[in-house]
């Protein structure tokens, strides 16, 4: 009974809610208290705008959006009128149509009128609108206003003369990506948009403001003068780059990508993508495309056709089945690449008799990997992040390495969510963290171990028989209690484990501490994996499952093993082992010492560069713009792409060449015709429950926290623009800040231990080999740490971790 | 990458100890959260501290004192015509030309302090003594044709008035 009346009293409160009303003689309902301009959206009723964006705050000053409404004395802007019952809108009226026309006037006014040099002529607002609303000629003699433009750095382009001044790049900053560097200066005719000083923009998210801003005034900097948006192809496509799998729109002319922008799609991007989704695509014009197929022969580099490069292939692996065994190769595949790729690539090994084939090139330690869920993913929707109420990060610069997440738990912040961090660097937050702990993956361990032992003392919750020994000597420190007390009071909460988490000796740790954190708080843990991760471990391109987590009677070696101990051939799949294996001292020797090495991959390597010495088969592999694929990202969301251009040159789709290899290699099974005959036989299922199961199957205590303590420790990380073989082949990203250049960086305090300044050389030594670079001074390093990027050839000798020793020189 | 605290602390040292603790006594006027609310006191009480205008450097600081961007520092600044963003002279004489100076005789007003000055409207002399500036309302229609010269409004201005005010200037 009384569930029934508050059934009833619900739908009339959603009723109330409701108003109903006209728009040119149409009847709309829409949110009371929402903006009529929304509701005309809705409904399909076009009312002109240059301000308002829906997912920005409503700024209302370019008055483009004026309209006619009843028994209003003026014309109202649609953008800023909340909408009421029985209203009566005009948007066609005399008065409508009179006062856009004005305001079209007053906007032309300072406007250069310079279409026929302006990119964004054919694709700009103010053109359109100019068409539908614009006089004929203008009533203006006076001098028009120019604006002096200042370099805001590689990725965008400005003309500020052409600025209305619609706010929508100000708002952005501000707003979403949190952190504000264009600004409104100056007053009334003289206000200026812009940064005022002489400034880069280094948002990872800049480029978006190209697609916010309606005219001309800021464009793609790398795209500029190259083409008229009428010229060009429009394919949408997934960006492969992080684990959302950002929705684009890839635009081409003859054959050639010519830029990608942002495709909306509110559960993955909304409308947004990283600089990095945006300019990567520079890569695949870039002068270092493999282009033919490429044998050593003598030690010489020669081209040749597919056939002998093939039968090259298969004779240098057979050899290396014959004299050492079929252990002795392996597959290595870089995270970006296809669904597709990695299910060809696992099933060609495995046919041959290996489950060597593994994808985690950025993970060290794998002794959880039986407990591990289905596939590392959130174990939520990207959405439902906003609605966090508190979040623990643990090991992630997550602005950097997955902006669009970053994007999601700043909104879930601006809801009122406390961020706190466990984290080896003190990265930048748009949004302070609330609480966070900064040290070395030790202290990070000691650290979350604390946290666990409150939580249990806050929840009254016991400690698992293993976990009471490993924890006895664990006292939780003030910021561990206070982070305990939010997890488990604030719900909906949420931890995330990043890349560090995952990159470090003993990362199974910190999956294991994490998700008892999880189990006492009620939290939900999410795991956030490189890239397409997901439909690697789906394909089942890990050592020890098969595709869809199906068991496998062969287990091989993990991604680590395999440069661990050296195998003697190796087939690598879009991967420079020495720039994207996170342990890249390994991953050289390893290269050094094998026989036989197969590069499936879309560039040549560069002027001393691994592969040039180590190699002995090139085989020029599409890039995804060229080729059809699958990404499945964190959420377990499967988004398919079809190819943008036609490969370069000789360059073939990876999943061609690895079924062509199974035939050379007579398998059976690898007579697919086309792309979606693979995807009908991999048949990944990701199961609706999968988001809720994204746990550990079992919580594991190690017999002891971490392991040696170091006086100093390398950390590792592979920068935003050297993530992989693509991105750092983009030539604009790279010449931005967020390319930190192969440099080391230390505190002032750990300088001063080690008798190093600012801009020294120095050469920092490990186990594994040592680099030459450079000291940057910076604050945000812990004690006892020297930083020093992966992802560079300069450092590609150092081992992920570990004790190192520096000298200077 | 860069550790944004130890940065900020170094722009923050700009600031004179006093000038902080004056901007302080602003801060404490408004909500703890809303700091920023001092803006436009801090950027006055920085520009008396630094013979009248305002750098970049010291908008900086303030940004980092106030915990707001930079950028809506400059915002603030560039709008308000008091707030000086080049070196100026000693004295700055802001004259009203709005519409009940400008009924009231601003033009002549103006036409002469720029022949008494041999300088124009936003010029500084070349002796560095005196800065002319043209101002909106200020809100003291009653006398006009005015003036402000440093914190003092100067109305009913005739020539003989300006003649004894340009006498008594150091
Ligand atoms: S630059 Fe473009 S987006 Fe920014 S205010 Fe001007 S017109 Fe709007
Ligand atoms: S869109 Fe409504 S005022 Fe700009
Ligand atoms: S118009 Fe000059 S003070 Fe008001």
């Amino acid at each position: 009974m009384s569930t029934t009346t508050d059934k009833v009293a619900a739908e009339d409160q959603i009723k109330n809610d409701i108003v109903s009303f006209e728009i040119d003689g149409q009847t709309v309902t829409a949110e009371k208290g929402s903006m009529l301009i929304r509701a005309a959206d809705a409904a399909g009723i076009v009312i002109p705008r240059f301000c308002y964006h829906k997912n920005l705050t409503v700024a209302a000053n370019c008055r483009m959006c004026l309209v006619e409404v009843e028994k209003a004395p003026k014309p109202l802007p649609a953008c800023a009128t909340p909408v009421a019952e029985g209203m009566k809108v005009f948007t066609q009226s005399e008065v409508a149509k009179r006062a856009q026309k004005g305001v079209m006037e007053f906007l032309l006014i300072n406007h250069p009128l310079d279409c026929p040099i302006c990119d964004q002529g054919g694709e700009c607002t103010l053109q359109d609108l100019a068409v539908g609303y614009g006089g004929d000629n203008s009533r203006y003699q006076e001098a028009k206003r120019v604006v002096v433009d200042k370099d805001i750095g590689p990725l965008i382009a400005t003309e500020m003369t052409r600025c209305i001044h619609c706010t929508r790049c100000v708002r952005f900053g501000q707003e979403v990506a949190g952190i504000m560097e264009m600004g409104a200066t100056g007053r009334g005719e003289h206000t200026k948009i812009g940064t005022y000083i002489e400034k880069s923009i280094d948002s990872e998210l800049s480029g978006n403001i190209i697609d916010l801003c309606p005219v001309g005034a800021l464009t793609s900097k790398p795209f500029r003068y190259s083409a008229r948006p009428w010229e060009l192809i429009k394919c949408d496509s997934i960006s492969p780059h992080d684990n959302v799998g950002a929705n684009i729109t890839v635009h081409t002319r003859d054959n050639k990508v010519m830029r990608v922008i942002a495709r909306e799609n509110n559960e993955v991007n909304e409308t947004w993508i990283s600089d990095r989704d945006r300019f990567s695509y520079e890569a695949n014009n870039h002068g270092d495309r493999l282009t033919m197929p490429m044998i050593k022969v003598d030690n010489e580099w020669q081209e040749t056709d597919w056939n002998s490069a093939l039968e090259f292939t298969l004779r240098g692996l057979s050899k290396v089945i014959e004299q050492h065994g079929i252990d002795n190769i392996g597959a290595l595949a870089a995270p970006h690449c296809a669904t597709e790729e990695f299910y060809l690539l696992q099933k060609l090994l495995r046919a041959l008799g290996t489950g060597n084939v593994d994808h985690r090139t950025g993970q060290l330690d794998f002794s959880d990997d039986e407990l591990m869920p289905d596939f590392p993913g959130l174990g939520q929707s990207l959405q439902s992040l906003e609605e966090s109420k508190s979040i623990l990060l643990i090991g992630s610069n997550i602005r950097k390495d997955q902006p669009l997440i970053g994007l999601r738990l700043r909104k879930a912040q601006q809801n009122g969510a406390s961020l706190m961090v466990i984290n080896p660097v003190n990265y930048d937050f748009t949004r302070q963290p609330e609480l966070q702990t900064i040290g070395t993956p030790q202290q990070m361990l000691e650290s979350l171990a604390g946290l666990v032992k409150a939580l249990a003392d806050e929840t009254g919750k016991s400690l698992p028989g293993d976990a009471i020994k490993l924890l006895a000597k664990v006292t939780p420190g003030d910021t561990e209690q206070a982070m305990a007390k939010i997890l488990s009071k604030q719900s909906p909460a949420t931890i995330l484990l990043g890349n560090y988490a995952f990159s470090n000796s003993h990362s199974s740790q910190f999956r294991a501490l994490a998700q008892l954190v999880a189990n006492f708080s009620g939290a939900k843990i999410g795991f956030m994996a490189q890239a397409n991760s997901a439909g690697a471990w789906l394909a089942g391109c890990v050592p020890h499952r098969g595709t869809n987590n199906s068991a496998t009677d062969k287990t091989g070696s993990t991604a680590h093993d395999m440069i661990k101990e050296p195998l003697k051939a190796y087939i690598m799949l879009g991967l420079e082992p020495a720039l994207d294996c996170i342990d890249a001292g390994r991953a050289r020797l390893a290269m050094e010492s094998a026989e036989f090495i197969t590069m499936l991959t879309p560039f040549k390597p560069g002027a001393g560069e691994l592969a040039l010495d180590c190699a002995s088969v090139m085989l020029p592999m599409a890039t995804f713009f060229e080729t059809a694929g699958t990404h499945i990202n964190c959420e377990g969301k499967m988004q398919t792409y079809r190819s943008t251009v036609t490969p370069q040159g000789e360059s073939r789709p990876a999943w061609k060449i690895l079924r062509v290899l199974g035939n050379y290699f007579e398998l059976e099974g690898f007579d697919y015709n086309s792309i979606d005959d693979v995807r009908k036989e991999m048949n990944i299922v990701i199961s609706n429950n999968s988001q809720s199961d994204n746990v550990l199957k079992q919580v594991k205590m190690p017999k002891k926290l971490g392991g040696k303590i170091f006086n100093l420790y390398r950390l590792a990380e592979l920068p935003i623009y050297r993530t992989d073989i693509i991105v750092r082949r983009a030539s604009a990203l790279q010449l931005t800040h967020d390319n930190p250049g192969a440099r080391a960086r230390v505190n002032s305090d750990q300088a001063a231990k080690l008798n190093i300044k600012q801009d020294d050389l120095i050469r920092v030594r490990m186990l594994e080999g040592d680099a030459q670079i450079n000291v940057e001074i910076d604050e945000s390093i812990p004690d006892a740490c020297i930083w020093v990027p992966a992802g560079y050839n300069e450092t590609s000798a150092l081992g992920a971790c570990g004790q190192a020793s520096v000298s200077k020189l | 990458m860069i550790n944004t605290q130890a940065a900020l602390n170094l722009k923050i040292e700009m600031l004179t100890l006093a000038t902080r603790e004056e901007i302080d006594k602003w801060i404490a006027k408004y909500p703890a959260d809303q700091k920023q609310s001092a803006v436009m006191a801090a950027l006055r009480i920085v520009q008396d501290q630094n013979g009248g205008w305002l750098n970049t450097q010291l908008m900086d600081a303030i940004a980092a004192y106030l915990e707001m961007p930079p950028i809506a520092v400059y915002e603030v600044a560039t709008f308000y015509s008091m707030y000086e963003l080049e070196p100026i002279g000693r004295h700055k004489i802001s004259i009203c030309t709005n519409i009940s100076c400008m009924l009231c005789g601003s033009e002549e007003v103006v036409a002469h302090f720029e022949k008494r000055l041999g300088i124009k409207l936003g010029e500084t002399t070349a002796d560095g003594k005196i800065t002319l500036r043209e101002v909106e309302c200020l809100g003291a229609c009653v006398g006009a044709p005015m003036m402000q010269i440093g914190n003092e409004y100067i109305e009913n201005l005739t020539p003989e008035t300006i003649d004894q005010l340009l006498a008594g200037l150091e």
